[in-house]
């Protein structure tokens, strides 16, 4: 396949407008002004784009939603948060071409007739800082944002607002708080974004890759990209693999690609010839899967029949040696380390999970230690006030279910027999 | 604080429709200016803002990349999530204290380094990976580990 979202990201300036614009770029932005918003919107929509950001809801929808409200003025916010343990795919874009992301920023405005716009970008990611403060100078200096798009009398202003080490900060609400100078917790829903989202107004917010995925839309046509991967939600899309493969890192590929074909066929397959135990297919939020399951296609109507989500296309691949009770471990810390601290169930739940599988990587677990899992889990579950805790309680649900075996034996035997 | 900084800090405010918006940009602004963010800091960022010193200071608190009290010369953010795991960040953490002093929320003795475990800071592809100050370096190992930190004096 063509690639779109990545193309010409190994050439030296790549993030540079000159070499952008030689290669057509913005050219997609010049056909999108001279459409209507609502055209813009009916071709997004038809095209089928689903957001990228990890709960695929159709981009189209979303916009109308927003587009419809009365009140003005209404914000785009970019989601650059990128936080999920294991995801890495908006780093390429952001670093290497910032370019793509402001043009699809400045269609999508068009198309929302929003003139604000702000890429929330996490901390953790300073290079990136630097090269979008420095794209968006150029492209204001070539007439691309302002007041006055391409002459055209349309105005778009862009800027960069930095997170602060926040991971929760990418789920959009809190994103919101986290753009107003708040504490960056979940707001209640509804109100929705899209009604009353940063400073009570109308906001839409998608993910960087979303964004980059528009101006291939209006470049090709929603006939052609609609055709791309699985129909019911295609396009391309960009898979980060890490882990234990020969050849981790971003891949665009079809969505609906065979996570067994990215492993073995992309990736090149287990480092060292070893063999494979386990796979998160979309970010440590989603169910972990066992080597039998790795036959399905990554998207996000085909994961969910395999027992797992796309989530972010964030691939973490664990090889034979591997302790899989560790990896859980680690996982919990995290979610307990980023729990925004604003309901009980994720707020305690998380800590009590980690503490208990705590005990049972280090070879102190009761056997009565993995019911009780199941049973935390099982009460944080559906009662959590944003998916953070749901995530949390599922990836340890998933890790036993699977691998209650590893659980079981590091009981038996008082420690750790799977790690070398 | 300065008339330098007031100008400053209204300058940031420029890019948003409220006032409050400024307040991560003005925090970190702090935070580059003195080391760390100072209890004086975060007062006169409040009073510049119209934001009370409690809920300047909640915020501040917050987010984990805040920083409150003075650090080391050179910040060492060392990613520990999974897939930097498997590949060894744990014994990074343990030969950083052992072979430089260096702990977790810690600075070393010298006062050269200082040490913050991160969660995934999204260089996963090149795991066990860290920053320091804000540049990347990947595909950690005992032997480069050393020869990277040489670089920061
Ligand atoms: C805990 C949590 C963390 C999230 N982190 C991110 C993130 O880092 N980046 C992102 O784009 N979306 C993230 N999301 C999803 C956003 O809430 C939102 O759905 C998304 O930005 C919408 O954009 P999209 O429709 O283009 O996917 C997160 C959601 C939750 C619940
Ligand atoms: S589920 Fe966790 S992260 Fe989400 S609101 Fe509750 S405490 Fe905060
Ligand atoms: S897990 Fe360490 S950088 Fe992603």
């Amino acid at each position: 396949m063509e690639r779109f979202l990545l193309k010409g990201i190994e050439n030296t300036g790549s993030a540079d407008i000159s070499g952008y614009r030689k290669a057509g770029g913005y050219n997609n932005l010049a056909k999108a002004l001279a459409m209507q918003p609502a055209e813009i919107i009916d071709e997004i929509k038809k095209a089928g784009l689903r957001g990228r950001g990890g709960a695929g809801f159709p981009t189209g929808m979303k916009w109308t939603f927003a587009s419809v409200d009365p009140k003005f003025p209404k914000y785009l916010l970019c989601n650059a948060d990128e936080g999920e343990p294991g995801t890495f795919k908006d780093r390429p874009i952001l670093e290497k071409n910032p370019h793509l992301l402001i043009e699809g920023m400045a269609i999508s405005a068009h198309a929302l007739k929003t003139e604000y716009g702000y890429i929330y970008l996490r901390g953790e990611y300073p290079k990136a800082k630097d090269i979008l403060d420095n794209a968006i100078k150029q492209a204001y200096d070539e007439g691309f944002l302002g007041d006055n798009m391409l002459g055209k009398g349309i105005r778009f202003h862009l800027s960069v607002h930095q997170g602060a080490g926040a991971y929760i900060c990418g789920e959009e609400t809190a994103l919101i708080n986290s753009l107003e100078g708040k504490r960056g917790q979940p707001r209640l829903k509804p109100p929705f974004p899209v009604n009353s989202g940063a400073f009570s107004m109308p906001t839409v917010v998608n993910n960087v890759e979303t964004l980059a995925n528009v101006p291939y839309v209006i470049q090709i046509g929603s006939a052609a990209y609609s055709k791309i991967g699985n129909p019911e939600c295609p396009g391309p899309k960009l898979f980060s693999v890490s882990g234990h493969v020969e050849r981790p890192g971003v891949y665009e590929l079809p969505m609906g690609t065979i996570l067994r074909e990215i492993i073995y066929d992309h990736c090149g397959g287990i480092k060292g010839g070893k063999k494979l135990k386990a796979v998160i297919p979309g970010g440590i939020s989603t169910p972990v899967l066992p080597p039998d399951k790795i036959d399905c296609p990554m998207d996000f109507v085909s994961m969910p029949k395999f027992g797992s989500m796309l989530g972010s296309g964030a691939v973490i691949v664990f090889d034979e040696t591997t302790c899989l009770v560790r990896v859980c471990y680690r996982a919990l810390k995290f979610f307990e380390h980023e729990s925004c601290g604003k309901c009980t169930p994720c707020r305690e739940g998380t800590a009590w999970l980690r503490s208990i599988i705590g005990r049972v990587e280090e070879g102190k677990g009761k056997k009565e230690d993995i019911d009780l899992l199941v049973d935390v889990a099982g009460n944080i579950a559906g009662k959590t006030f944003c998916p953070l805790g749901d995530g949390a309680a599922g990836v340890v649900a998933n890790f036993i279910k699977h691998f209650r075996s590893e659980f079981e034996d590091h009981i038996n035997h008082a420690g750790c027999r799977f790690r070398n | 604080m300065t008339d330098s900084m007031t100008a400053r800090i209204n300058e940031l405010t420029r890019k948003y429709p409220d006032r409050e918006a400024a307040l991560l940009p003005a925090l970190y602004l702090a935070q580059r200016e003195y080391g760390y963010i100072t209890p004086e800091a975060m007062e006169f960022i409040g009073e510049t803002l119209s934001i009370p010193k409690a809920t300047v200071k909640g915020v501040a608190t917050f987010y984990s990349m805040y920083l409150h009290k003075p650090v080391g010369r050179h910040l060492i953010q060392l990613c520990t999530n999974v897939s930097c795991m498997v590949f060894g960040a744990e014994r990074l953490v343990d030969i950083l204290r052992d072979r430089y002093g260096i702990t977790p929320e810690g600075t070393s003795q010298d006062g050269r380094f200082s040490l913050v475990i991160m969660e995934c800071i999204g260089a996963c592809e090149q795991a066990p990976a860290m920053l320091v100050n804000n540049e990347l370096h990947g595909n950690l190992d005992e032997n480069n580990l050393h020869s990277i930190l040489e670089r920061y004096k």
